[in-house]
């Protein structure tokens, strides 16, 4: 099941929606909205998506996980717009009948979803500056709108 | 042609719109939306240069022809997660 959403992921029925009878694992995994990247202090994030790619990219993802391993369910739910500190932002649920094939299709899904998913997030920072995350590119716009750039990898918040 | 070419997160920032319109030869590729779009908005080249491109909501490298009446988009690199 994939899902982007506006509001708070319910986290607490994730393992529900992965549970089975079937399964012998389910391995939960929450990316979150983290406050301090070194001494960098985020206030939030803001998601946004290419909405129909995104959908269609990780419907192919979880198809390509479901020929990879044998899963028995794969719940993935992305966050959208803001997000505050502590909240989730992604979160993946993998059921299989062994705990190997589940920890190995997360692992594999969240990484690939951080690499192919038009999915982009926005550090607001607690001192009011903002910044769009581009992974290879170092973009900071400050409070005039200047866009500076320079070739430095920034790494990015969330997971 | 008349291809529209969907912006998003910074580029879409940079530009101020959600979408930009660009005059183009029938069966022009993706490396000719990327020169156009480098040409009427020099600020975007950089995050241009640096974005992959899609049509119909599909990743398409440079060489892709682009359909009349596609769904075109440029993808900065991407930070979901």
């Amino acid at each position: 099941m994939i899902q982007l959403t506006d509001t708070p992921i319910d986290t607490a029925n994730l393992f529900e929606a992965a549970s089975s009878p079937r399964a012998g694992a389910v391995v939960l995994f929450f990316g979150t909205t983290r406050q301090w990247t070194g001494d960098r202090q985020t206030e939030s994030l803001e998601y946004e998506c290419y909405g129909e790619m995104a959908e269609k990219k990780l419907r192919e993802l979880e198809t390509e996980a479901r020929k990879k391993w044998s899963i028995i369910e794969c719940v993935v739910v992305h966050r959208l717009g803001h997000v505050a500190i502590g909240e989730a932002s992604v979160a993946i649920a993998v059921s299989s009948p062994h705990r190997k094939q589940a920890f190995e299709a997360g692992s594999w899904m969240i990484g690939a979803i951080k690499d192919f998913v038009p999915i982009w997030k926005k550090e607001n920072w607690a001192d009011g500056t903002s910044e769009w995350i581009h992974p290879g590119m170092d973009q900071q716009e400050d409070d005039l709108g200047v866009v500076k750039m320079n070739a430095e990898h920034k790494a990015g918040n969330g997971e | 042609m008349k291809i529209e070419v969907k912006l998003f997160a910074a580029v879409r920032q940079l530009a101020g719109r959600e979408s930009i319109l660009l005059d183009l030869p029938a069966g022009a590729t993706i490396a000719q939306v990327r020169q156009v779009l480098a040409q009427v908005a020099p600020d975007l080249a950089d995050l241009v240069d640096q974005s992959m491109f899609a049509v119909n909501a599909e990743y398409a490298a440079d060489h892709v022809k682009i359909p009349p009446d596609a769904e075109v988009a440029c993808i900065p690199p991407v930070s979901g997660g």
